[in-house]
């Protein structure tokens, strides 16, 4: 786990390498975080992986957050593991949501993680995050005809009303 | 006591001593050399010769020999299997032989949550099994989606297939679950129509003509007449298509 100005050094290298690649860092509960821009997450993930002295050579995990209220909507998160030092570092690219039907896009990371290729296909399926250059992105879990993306906040839960005394009136022609 | 109590019960007579049932043994022998008659032969009809009807005891049969599909969805799974062992033993109720294969079953228990994904599944399953068959829901998941409403679950296994007896509980002991099964031997052995068909309606899809065997009423053989039509005229289509 880099500490709160180890994780700080590496921002700072890392956007001094590109500009705006960077757009903020946490360290809470001693994990560590870099929140980065959707166009360079490559960057970031190939600096990271093959620079000497960092060295996260293990994707541990790739996984979509939705943060409906908040701006921008969608994460893709990368938890990165150095495996000699057991050192973790999660890795998060802040995608806009494009609004409309139009899914938001990210690069995939296949060519830097082979084993993110179910695991990309799997945000795809839960959260329609598109990744670009993926080679079979298709729903991995739910139907290959499921129409919609579940985990999104605004997906409705489904299911049926359950009457219980208290919500008999709220649900509509309960008695049907 | 209770002895004398279900000899009484019993339609046929029991030998009451060794030298009894030693004479009916020899009474036998003689039936099979055709040496007996008269008096004998009346005695021996009597005393080994039970008259029933083919139907009950098709029925009897039937409820007392089912072959579940050896088949799991989810935790109920578990207490299902436990149904087997020899403390619930469901072998006394003529039910033990768990068959792998659907085409060999008769029963179907659906333990646990159906999701979306694997309804088409079940469905398939519970088609290729030969009629008569019935079909368990063990469990609040398959019976309503329990505890699982949201996108994934169907919301009750009755959505997409029939259901004969629902067994409630998350999940349900294995005493419930051999209650509901010989809730399912009571339905049998009561009625050879389950109903199911009336229910949802379904009258039309059966196996067999039931015009042929007389007990059809009239809405059930035009349905049959009806869907037999769709079936020869879609099988035409195909056959267009393809030629």
């Amino acid at each position: 786990m880099p500490d709160a100005p180890g994780l700080e050094l590496i921002a700072q290298e890392l956007d001094s390498l590109r500009e705006g690649t960077v757009l903020g860092t946490y360290h809470e509960h001693g994990q560590a975080c870099l929140i980065v821009d959707p166009d360079a997450v490559l960057h970031a993930l190939r600096w990271l992986r093959d620079t000497p002295g960092q060295e996260y050579r293990f994707l541990a995990s790739l996984h979509g957050v939705d943060y409906l209220p908040a701006e921008p909507r969608f994460g893709v998160v990368y938890e990165l593991l150095n495996m000699p030092r057991v050192e973790r570092l999660r890795v998060r690219a802040a995608l806009a949501d494009p609004g409309g039907d139009e899914l938001p896009e990210i690069d995939t990371c296949i060519s830097l993680f082979p084993a993110a290729e179910f695991q990309e296909r799997e945000v795809y399926d839960f959260f329609g995050i598109a990744f670009r250059g993926h080679p079979d992105l298709r729903r991995i879990l739910m139907p290959e005809d499921y129409v919609g993306w579940p985990q999104r906040r605004d997906f409705p839960i489904g299911g049926e009303p359950v009457i219980f005394t208290h919500n008999e009136r709220e649900v509509p022609r309960w008695f049907e | 006591m209770r002895r004398e109590k279900l000899r009484a019960l019993s339609p046929l007579d029991e030998p009451r001593s060794p030298t009894e049932l030693r004479i009916r043994q020899l009474r036998a022998r003689d039936l099979l050399r055709g040496d007996l008659e008269g008096a004998a032969l009346e005695q021996h009809v009597n005393e080994s010769v039970l008259t029933t009807t083919l139907d009950k005891t098709m029925r009897w049969g039937r409820a007392n020999s089912i072959f579940p599909a050896t088949f799991g969805l989810a935790c109920c799974a578990i207490e299902m299997m436990s149904i087997v062992s020899p403390r619930y033993d469901i072998a006394r109720f003529g039910a033990e032989n768990m068959r792998a294969s659907p085409r060999q079953a008769d029963m179907l228990i659906l333990s646990g949550r159906v999701a979306i994904k694997m309804a088409p599944v079940v469905r398939r399953l519970y088609d290729q099994m030969l009629e008569p068959k019935w079909v368990i829901s063990m469990g609040a998941c398959s019976s309503s989606g329990g505890m699982f409403a949201n996108y994934a679950v169907v919301q009750g296994a009755d959505k997409f297939m029939p259901v004969d007896i629902h067994v409630p509980g998350c999940p349900p002991r294995p005493e419930a679950l051999v209650y509901g099964f010989n809730k399912l031997q009571r339905m049998i052995l009561g009625s050879p129509d389950p109903g199911w068909r009336r229910r949802y309606n379904a009258i039309g899809t059966e196996e067999w003509a039931r015009e042929a065997t007389g007990e059809a009423s009239r809405e059930e053989a035009e349905a049959y007449a009806a869907a037999r039509e769709a079936s020869v005229a879609h099988d035409a289509a195909l056959a267009g298509e393809s030629g």
